[in-house]
């Protein structure tokens, strides 16, 4: 497994709050291979976006990265300093947020902040470019690109924004691309158009993807492995199929069953009872015991350990067996 | 929840030590203002009280009638010390009048014509546009000087020229929270009009009122000792602190500073030390500042 | 009990249509002077839908942004007026003279963070309603919020805390006891679910099906969630900008979409199969038209597989084209079939 683009091992990210520190992210390990795409699922507060954000190297005060190494290429990304930050991201590592308005600048037309992004890094000097501007947007999907290239955000639509936003993302040809919730503002049909979009685009340019969502659906649709993230660990991780078809950890298959289309209309949904809890406060045992059913007084005492390697496994003391 | 959220509140307020010595100046104002009575050597609205003979003393000198005046007197004979903490009583109490008036007016009319909206929301907010391009001392000028001395008309004058302040951030204030899904809520049920508007948009309008309020009360206090400075405020026999400025005005080339100089610290004191609570107060209840 | 025919119309919209109006008459006069075309001024957000929903039934209202189905349900709630047309229940009117007089409807809100007054406590929000409308006397107001609180599966000590210390679930929870607390026939739901984690919707989702059921609920749910709303409904009516493109039964929509829109919207949704293998979805070609310049003839016609020269220029109408499953579509191509 030498091949890996992106080797997290051990992260850890913490908040300095008023009532002590928050851990958003606690010893999380992943990999993703070139032309892999990972999917990142979790609820609000899971430590999802935390995780994205922390291999970008985007953690601001109060937080920081307290433990832990992200191999980027053979490059230790945890604790480099700014500008070696600066120089990988946006170039090697490109961003996608769930507001693409974050990306762009409104009083800019899309041809000037092309052309920031693409002067940024000199790696893309090589090309010339308009035609590689005209290239990317056109591969996102934008039709007549070319005249497209002089409007200014506020005349394209919201799904057309977020397309010229993963257009900047791509102008690098980066190795690897982070996506932070990128279609949950968006309408279903346009949701469809840029999974289809972005589904060729990897398949194409072997780009690889960390996709986050809170929806399970939208990643089966993308991802070649997932990862669930709870309460600031990951509890399971797997390849798509083998997530959807046996779950191993309770809350991944609670998650997979609280969605309605798997039960007849108006049926009782088996539902997970009782909420996340307050990562400012976690029990000292496994965070899901309290929700779960199949938890036992060791749960309550103790954390459990990551049970398998870097591609796949679960954290759990008593895993769902797979069924024969 | 009310306990809790003040104390948090507390906890946070306490993290800015200027702030906190600012509060400590404006209670020990407040709280001398109050015993004025009790702790002056003189009652310097008690005219039999005075000893010409005493008048325009320095600080220091031990008078005639056997103690000793700290901050020297004035052209009446009057002890400053004494006359300060009296004026400060009138002072704060005009301003804080005036203010508590100009609030609940400002902020009935501001949120209920946002609450209203259409031609009734037009017409009160230009009222309120025209007001506010005009300084409100112009305003408290004429109406002083229409009405006369006296400690009523001059709290009128006071909450005349400053509810446009209040009626403006209510309407802002308000616009925000009526497009929000609790108002709906509470119009859905159906509640009546004023119950929505008192019990629903007004009280979460509170936050951006109490800022201008601090602000308001500071202003109107420099503003009544600008009119009584002017003359217009109070009559002489009730000294304000900006009547007390104006007294020893006269005698501050002939080097007797104290006149005018130990009320002008008084009052400087007062307006600076509730601004800086005010500004502490609105940077805790101002969400965009928080964190 | 109510004949048949009054029951079927338990709630109906009649022609309701719903305009926003922008901009001053004077500064449009002056582009024109200067041989300027001004920009549209009016959005429709609702235009001409009648509708209606039978004692008892959830009725589902599903589209994207846009679409108008926040509007149609606030006009059926009565915190919007219509600007033309009206919604009655039981043949009486829920607003006159712009003002709501009914309290049979009641609404639940997308965003149980700002449905809920922060300066109330839970016990004084739920009670507001029932004793401005003298449904309990003051003495009474305890017990009755106390009966409601537990219904909606909250613990009993919430009376005297405010919705800050409460989670997202917690909070729809209260949203759905001050709604039926005022004691409502017809339930209004804009997109209850929405804005909360998954793992707490399907608690949110069970509550609703349970109440509708002792209460004998009628629903109107508005939604972008097509899965949910195949839970929860009875019918289910699509919307794409301001007007009601398909209405049928729950299971017909599903399993035979007629309207050509209803049909990719289906299709867009990634589903997950239980077996695992990748989730398939199909994206519709275009983009949503703004509803400030709605496309002239019928609004989907630029996306339309179906669509001949009739759709450019005229509106089709929503007419019946399978009484068994009580199917009405507007679509040329459908009806000249």
């Amino acid at each position: 497994m030498t091949n890996a683009l992106l080797r997290v091992s051990g992260l850890k990210t913490v908040f300095a709050t008023r009532n002590g520190p928050l851990r958003a992210v606690d010893n999380v390990s992943l990999e993703v291979e070139r032309g892999e795409i990972l999917g990142l699922v979790g609820e609000s507060g899971s430590g999802k976006s935390v995780t994205g954000f922390s291999i970008l190297g985007l953690i601001e005060e109060p937080g920081r990265i307290e433990a832990g190494s992200i191999l980027f290429d053979g490059q230790e990304l945890a604790g480099a300093p700014a500008q070696v930050l600066r120089r990988i991201r946006g170039h090697r590592i490109a961003m996608i947020f769930q507001d693409p308005m974050m990306t762009l600048n409104p009083v800019l037309t899309i041809r000037a902040q092309m052309k920031l992004a693409f002067d940024a890094h000199e790696g893309g000097a090589k090309d010339d470019f308009t035609t590689r501007a005209i290239e990317v947007l056109t591969k996102v999907g934008i039709p007549d690109a070319a005249h497209r290239l002089d409007a200014y955000p506020h005349q394209f639509s919201g799904g057309m924004r977020q397309r010229v936003a993963i257009a900047i993302a791509l102008l690098h040809r980066p190795d690897l691309i982070i996506a932070d919730e990128p279609t949950t503002a968006l309408d279903v049909s346009i949701q469809a158009q840029i999974l289809t979009e972005v589904r060729a685009l990897a398949r194409e340019t072997g780009t690889a993807l960390i996709w986050i969502s809170h929806d399970l659906a939208t990643i089966a649709a993308l991802a070649n492995r997932i990862a669930v993230m709870y309460a600031g660990k990951i509890v399971e991780q797997g390849t798509t199929r083998e997530i959807l078809r046996m779950p191993r950890h309770p809350y991944t298959q609670g998650l997979l069953n609280s969605r309605p289309d798997r039960f007849p209309a108006k049926a009782k949904l088996p539902q997970i009872r009782g909420s996340m809890p307050s990562l400012s406060n976690l029990p000292r045992g496994c965070a899901f015991a309290s929700r779960c059913d199949r938890a036992t007084d060791l749960c309550a005492m103790q954390s459990p350990a990551w049970q398998g390697d870097t591609q796949q496994g679960v954290r759990c003391f008593h895993p769902l067996e797979p069924n024969p | 929840m009310a306990q809790e959220q003040l104390r948090r509140f507390w906890q946070e307020f306490s993290e800015n030590k200027i702030a906190v010595v600012a509060l400590f100046v404006v209670l020990a104002l407040v709280f001398l203002a109050i015993a004025a009575p009790f702790i002056t050597p003189q009652n310097p609205y008690d005219l039999s009280s005075l000893v010409l003979s005493d008048s325009r003393r320095p600080p220091g000198f031990v008078g005639s009638k056997g103690f000793t005046h700290w901050l020297g007197t004035d052209a009446q004979g009057r002890d400053l010390f004494s006359a300060i903490l009296y004026g400060l009583k009138i002072s704060l109490e005009i301003g804080l009048s005036a203010g508590a008036i100009a609030f609940c007016l400002g902020a009935t009319l501001g949120a209920g014509s946002a609450f209203l909206g259409g031609r009734t929301e037009a017409i009160a907010m230009r009222i309120v546009d025209l007001q506010l391009s005009f300084p409100a001392i112009l305003l408290a000028l004429v109406l002083s000087a229409v009405m006369g001395q006296g400690k009523v008309q001059l709290i009128i004058a006071l909450a005349a020229a400053q509810y446009a302040y209040f009626a403006r951030t209510a309407h802002g204030a308000a616009i925000a929270e009526r497009s929000k899904e609790y108002v709906e809520a509470a119009r859905s049920t159906p509640l009546s009009s004023w119950r929505v508007l008192f019990r629903h948009i007004l009280p979460n309008c509170l936050p951006p009122l109490i800022v201008v309020a601090t602000v308001q009360v500071a202003n109107a206090i420099a503003l009544e000792a600008t009119l009584s400075f002017l003359g217009l405020g109070l009559p002489p026999t009730e000294p304000s602190l900006g009547a007390l400025i104006a007294n020893g005005f006269q005698y501050m080339l002939s080097g007797r500073y104290w006149i005018s100089i130990f009320p002008g610290i008084a009052l400087i004191v007062l307006i600076i030390a509730v601004n800086i609570v005010g500004d502490q107060i609105r940077d805790q209840l101002n969400p965009g500042l928080r964190r | 009990m109510m004949d048949d025919a009054a029951s079927r119309d338990f709630v109906s919209l009649e022609h309701v249509s719903r305009r926003f109006s922008t901009g001053t008459p004077w500064t449009d006069r002056l582009l024109t002077r200067f041989g300027r075309t001004p920009p549209p001024r009016t959005v429709y957000a609702v235009s001409d839908v009648s509708l209606t929903i039978k004692r008892g039934e959830a009725l589902g209202l599903v589209g994207e942004s846009g679409c108008g189905k926040s509007t149609l349900g606030r006009i059926l709630c009565g915190i919007l007026p219509p600007s033309e047309g009206q919604a009655t229940i039981a043949g009486e009117p829920v607003v006159v003279d712009g003002h709501k007089v009914s309290r049979r409807v009641q609404m639940v809100f997308q965003n149980p963070f700002a449905s809920l007054n922060p300066r109330l406590t839970i016990g004084d929000a739920i009670a507001e309603g029932p004793l401005a409308h003298g449904l309990v006397t003051p003495a009474q107001a305890r017990d009755y919020v106390q009966g409601w609180i537990e219904r909606v599966g909250l613990p009993a000590d919430v009376v005297q805390r405010y919705p800050h210390q409460f989670s997202g679930g917690q909070r729809q929870r209260v949203a759905i006891a001050r709604a039926l607390a005022m004691q409502p026939d017809v339930l209004v739901c804009d997109e209850p679910v929405a804005s909360l984690d998954v793992s707490i919707q399907a608690q949110i989702l069970n509550l609703f099906l349970q109440l509708r059921e002792e209460l004998n609920l009628t629903v109107l749910f508005i939604s972008h969630d097509l899965g949910v709303v195949r839970h929860i409904c009875d019918r289910v009516a699509v919307m794409y900008l301001g007007r009601i493109v398909e209405e049928a039964d729950t299971a017909a929509i599903y399993n035979a979409p007629a309207h050509p829109y209803t049909r990719a919207l289906l299709d867009s949704i990634p589903r997950l199969e239980p077996d695992g293998s990748e989730a398939q979805f199909k994206a519709i070609a275009g983009e949503l038209p703004s509803p400030l310049r709605p496309p002239p003839g019928c609004a989907f016609h630029e996306r339309c597989p179906l669509a001949f020269d009739i759709c450019n220029t005229q509106v089709p109408e929503l007419t019946v084209i399978d009484p068994s499953h009580d199917r009405r579509v507007a679509c040329h191509a459908l009806r000249d079939k």
